[in-house]
């Protein structure tokens, strides 16, 4: 599978990161689904886990608001994108154990608050683990 | 009579792409057994292998959260509509736990555990994310260090600043004979690392003081207790209480060890055990009064154990438990601790609120020991070829000591047996007493002084320091 997205939401989603850094930012990617999925804006959600820095969460109401917001201009939710200060952009065991299919998820790292390498993942149908998911990078004109 | 499942994005793969299916059931979770028997590729993703829904899943039956209501046993009429609602969650591995993923030779070397369900990979996940304090790399130390390394504690912490000795390795078992003379943080190191690469040992070359413990103790989640003294052992007690941390007590001496795991926030604490220390000099130490090797292997592998099952949640930890064990007629008692209320660190009035000084506490170098007469071991030999039959030298120590090795014209009158035999001693003949340090000795003189013995005195450092500098081919102990 390959994500779509442009290099300037590629850069949004660098700079979200390098913002919350040393916390974790994370939002929802949204998009249309076919024929390929395409991000085309992306939705930064509070977090809603205060008690761990390294933890970030989207509560189902926010979810649930932000897909009716969406459903008005048919786009959908595709995936979300988060930060993972001082560690590699792959997904953490916590990441696998609590992914959904279908979803992307991207990741970027944050090495003192520098967004260094993003890359994008999805949940292996078994849920055994997460596999690279490649990322087409639109240059916007 | 049906009720129709509303199908988020990331499931529809799972339907053929629809986003609702009409099912029947009086409740929710017949609707969503139907839901997972009709298209099982789902299963895997709502629900935990024991059919709980998995924490990420959210159910609405129409506006409301299922969990504001009965959760799964919600009863739904028809023409109600269950939406399945994602909450997405995720996070750095930056928690420990998390960070503790298995490699496949990880998976394998700890396979025997993988094996028992109530290890698994959760429990070698939690052992490998676990860090370890152990105080001492010494008789206790090596057992718990090399079974806690074995068995994957991520992080092993050792206090010691011991050299490794020759006497050490009858039960040291961590160190070797190619390690003589080298500090045992590094003899130890060495061989965890050797036994299990994946272990990181951080090494604490101090003495614990009240100075620094706190610091030290505060970095680890358990502290195994491998001390030989009261001080360090009050110390370590009355540290892990203001810490909060659970304390792995062991102590071992000659044939008999004791083993319990004090926790204050759950449990008695050492010092509801022992409110006070023995007067200095009333219990011998190891070095003192001997130790059989295979001792601390028991009692050392106990105090292993208990971490490792406190690390993963297993079983019935030996909390409010003082587990007794007697090596000669291999037995096994246990004594039921209670937490004392009047416990001055953990009681419900506590008057400890910080470390204090524990060699005062434990009466050491307040009561000065006798001090009498010494007489070097080059002095005695002089001596002793000028004056030959005129000077007698008596030897204090016990009988197997004898055995063992004894100065030549020497005569053996244990210490605990003089005050009887003092009628055998010429009192206007010069005498010299002697032990295996000069510790007994001195005791002796204080025995002879007090019965009017004029011309007395002690071979400083006993017969060890004349084996060492008099009689170079002597056995030493």
């Amino acid at each position: 599978m390959t994500l779509r997205l442009s290099n300037g939401l590629v850069e949004e989603i660098r700079r979200e990161g390098e913002r919350a850094y040393p916390a974790e930012c994370c939002g929802v990617l949204a998009g249309r689904a076919a024929p390929v999925k395409e991000v085309s804006r992306l939705l930064p959600v509070m977090n809603r886990r205060t008690d761990d820095p390294h933890r970030y969460l989207i509560s189902p109401d926010d979810l649930r608001a932000i897909e009716a917001q969406l459903r008005r201009s048919g786009q959908e939710v595709l995936g979300c994108y988060h930060s993972h200060p001082d560690h590699p952009a792959a997904p953490s065991a916590f990441d696998t154990e609590q992914a959904w299919p279908w979803y992307s998820y991207i990741i970027v790292r944050v090495d003192h608050g520098h967004a260094a390498e993003l890359t994008s993942w999805v949940l292996e149908d078994d849920r055994s683990k997460m596999r690279l998911e490649s990322i087409d990078v639109l240059s916007e004109v | 009579m049906s009720v129709t499942v509303s199908i988020p994005t990331p499931l529809r793969p799972y339907t053929a792409g629809r986003d609702t299916v009409e099912l029947a059931g009086d409740n929710v979770r017949q609707v969503l057994d139907g839901l997972v028997a009709r298209h099982t590729g789902l299963k895997r993703h709502l629900m935990q292998d024991d059919g709980r829904l998995r924490n990420f899943v959210n159910l609405y039956l129409n506006e409301t959260d299922i969990r504001h209501l009965a959760s799964t046993a919600t009863p739904v009429r028809s023409g109600d509509v269950l939406t399945i609602v994602p909450s997405i969650a995720g996070g750095s591995p930056a928690t420990a736990e998390a960070q503790a993923a298995l490699s496949h030779a990880e998976m394998l070397r700890y396979s025997r555990h993988l094996l028992l369900p109530e290890v698994g990979v959760t429990g070698q996940r939690k052992l490998k994310a676990a860090r370890v304090l152990v105080v001492g790399a010494g008789g206790l130390g090596s057992p718990v260090s090399l079974y806690l390394a074995a068995a994957g504690v991520g992080t092993v912490g050792i206090v010691d600043f011991d050299v490794v000795d020759l006497t050490n390795l009858q039960r040291q078992i961590v160190h070797g004979t190619s390690m003589l003379g080298r500090l045992k943080l590094d003899s130890a190191e060495d061989r965890l690392t050797d036994l299990n690469p994946n272990v990181t040992v951080e090494r604490h070359e101090t003495r614990l003081t009240s100075q620094n413990a706190l610091e030290v103790i505060s970095q680890y989640d358990i502290v195994v207790d491998g001390t030989d003294n009261f001080p360090t052992r009050y110390l370590v007690n009355d540290a892990c209480v203001l810490l909060g941390k659970p304390n792995v007590y062991g102590s071992i001496f000659r044939f008999e060890g004791q083993a319990s795991l004090f926790h204050a926030k759950q449990g008695p604490c050492y010092r509801c055990l022992y409110s006070e220390p023995p007067p200095p000099g009333l219990v011998p130490s190891c070095a003192e009064g001997g130790v059989l090797g295979v001792l601390p292997g028991i009692i050392g592998s106990i105090q292993a154990l208990e971490t490792i099952k406190w690390i993963i949640g297993a079983g019935n930890p030996l909390l409010g438990r003082l587990v007794l064990f007697d090596a000669l007629k291999l037995r096994f008692r246990e004594l039921e601790l209670r937490k004392d209320p009047t416990c001055p660190i953990c009681g419900t009035n506590p008057t400890i609120r910080e470390l204090i000084d524990y060699e005062a506490f434990c009466g050491i170098g307040l009561e000065p020991a006798y001090a009498g007469p010494e007489i070097s071991a080059e002095e005695l030999r002089q001596e002793m070829s000028e004056k030959g039959a005129d000077l007698a030298l008596i030897d204090v120590r016990e009988p197997h000591e004898w055995e063992i090795v004894h100065i030549e014209g020497a005569r053996l009158i244990p210490l605990n047996q003089l005050p009887e035999r003092l009628s055998e001693l010429d009192g206007h003949a010069e005498i010299v007493t002697h032990c295996h340090h000069g510790a007994r000795s001195m005791k002796a003189l204080e025995i002879l002084r007090g019965a009017g013995f004029g011309k007395v005195r002690s071979l400083a450092g006993g017969i060890d320091a004349w084996a060492e500098r008099v009689e170079l081919g002597m056995a030493r102990y």
